[in-house]
């Protein structure tokens, strides 16, 4: 028996994260506030996650955490063993095996099921934030879909640079209606918000949550002339060789040297047990999967 | 001697293991809401007739001091005010200012004297809770979000729905009890009649 209520929160918080949670499902996209708690963490470290995986967790629930795609980072870590001293729930690694799923700045490799919660932490919910820093403004601007602003910036980009000069956090459309920030994932990931699991966005510091239903409509913003383009680093995956995954780039030594493996260490490491290589994975392995 | 009795039943009721219960209770009415269409077990909470297994749990889960309730028709009885009083708190107000409303459909009506939420807040706007005999997947077709391609819910009537979808991304937001069955209808979903669609 835990000392602390199940999953850490006490019952009044979580029925409120609750109704804000049903409220953001019935308005894809559209940002509702909510009384976020002081959580035993810094802001910044995934507070509105924590706190949107804490109201939804029960006890038979399997939970995965991933920072930036890993599951052994500090972040990912610490607060993977928060909710197993809090809720005492079963956790994992694998993707496929979690209910829910809390991720800072990643959507995993592997396409989610039905049955599945994603849940994402977000810093700044308001895309139009950096464009018009009133809030009065932003709401209003989403009342009166006038994303206009949001249209100059990408041309600015366009005019500047040739091309849309975000890649990460790019800015979707949700069901035809609001303009949403999808957490600072890389834009690699848009394509894959129209997905079959339920994904639930908690923002502690700017007290927002939103959430994108199953099978809802995500169109990342563009022009006719310049469209999405959820562009990759050109390499495969140095340790197991996949060329359609979201890779990070390493530095490995003082010579320039660097190596490109998949931001989504789960699924690199499964594809690595199933006999995939890549360039630099080690040599004895090499010759273990040749024999 | 009545007295006691009445005071009695609203002293039972509440979940077993309340943070356990009504987390799953919760899930069951995420996934309603998620996936309209679809039907759920949603149990634990036991309210005085004629108040379902389902409409008990979910007021359990969702209701308490801060959100103002609305009672409706025969839904409206002294033994399940006293049963709120005690298990929820939550105020019983009109439907001008509910965050919740119960009762049947035709009790509901005039739906349109709940609050749809505001332009810049679109989620001030009351979700219904509506008791029905049965629930079954057929009648009403749906499409929208949580609906691959489309599914089907035996809804109580079709133009209010239809009009509340138009309102979006204003409008109400719907449960339907019936047992310990819950379904949802958000607000996003778009109705047509199944005859209509074929």
């Amino acid at each position: 028996m835990s000392d602390y209520n199940f999953a850490y929160l006490d019952e009044q918080t979580k029925r409120m994260i609750r109704r804000a949670i049903l409220k953001g499902i019935a308005v894809p996209g559209y940002q509702v506030p909510f009384a976020s708690r002081e959580m035993p963490m810094p802001y910044g470290w995934g507070t509105g996650g924590v706190q949107v995986s804490a109201a939804c967790l029960m006890p038979e629930d399997v939970l995965k955490v991933i920072d930036q795609g890993a599951d052994d980072t500090t972040n990912a870590v610490s607060i993977r063993k928060f909710f197993e001293k809090t809720a005492e729930v079963a956790v994992t690694e694998k993707t496929r095996e979690a209910t829910v799923i809390q991720t800072r700045h990643r959507i995993p490799e592997e396409l989610l099921t039905e049955g599945q919660i994603l849940v994402y932490q977000v810093p700044i919910p308001e895309p139009l934030r950096f464009l018009e820093p009133r809030e009065t403004e932003t709401r209003k601007m989403h009342a009166l879909e006038e994303y206009g602003l949001m249209h100059v910036k990408l041309y600015e980009d366009i005019a500047k640079h040739g091309h849309i000069a975000t890649s990460y956090a790019y800015p979707v459309k949700v069901e035809g209606r609001y303009v949403m920030d999808p957490s600072p994932i890389p834009k690699f990931d848009n394509p894959k918000m129209e997905m079959a699991a339920i994904q639930l966005f908690g923002a502690g510091r700017e007290q927002r949550i939103y959430a994108v239903p199953p099978y809802t409509k995500v169109v990342s913003l563009d022009f006719e002339d310049h469209p999405f383009d959820p562009s990759k680093a050109n390499h495969p995956c140095d340790l197991c060789g996949a060329e359609h995954t979201y890779l990070d780039e390493v530095i490995i030594d003082d010579d320039g040297g660097r190596m490109f493996v998949c931001s989504d260490t789960d699924y690199c490491a499964e594809r690595q047990a199933t006999g995939h290589r890549g360039r630099l994975s080690p040599s004895q392995d090499l010759e273990k999967a040749a024999e | 001697m009545l007295e006691k009795q009445m005071s009695d039943q609203s002293l039972i009721g509440a979940f077993a293991t309340p943070p356990q219960d009504a987390a799953r209770a919760f899930r069951a009415a995420l996934e309603a809401l998620a996936r309209p269409g679809t039907l759920h077990e949603i149990k634990g909470g036991q309210a005085p007739a004629p108040v379902s297994e389902a409409a008990a749990s979910l007021l359990l889960t969702l209701c308490d001091p801060e959100t103002p309730l609305c009672l409706m028709g025969a839904h409206d009885t002294p033994e399940f005010r006293d049963w709120i009083a005690f298990q929820i708190g939550a105020p019983i107000v009109g439907p001008a200012k509910a965050m919740f409303a119960l009762g049947t459909w035709d009790a509901l009506q005039p739906v349109t004297a709940f609050p749809i939420g505001t332009a810049e807040y679109p989620d001030r706007s009351t979700t219904l809770i509506v008791e029905m005999d049965t629930l079954s997947q057929d009648g009403a077709q749906l499409t929208g979000p949580g609906i691959e391609t489309t599914a089907s819910l035996s809804l109580p009537a079709l133009e209010p729905f239809q009009m509340n979808a138009m309102l979006f991304p204003l409008g109400l937001d719907f449960y339907f009890t019936s047992g310990t069955q819950i379904a949802g209808l958000p607000r996003s979903t778009q109705v047509t009649d199944m005859m209509e669609a074929n």
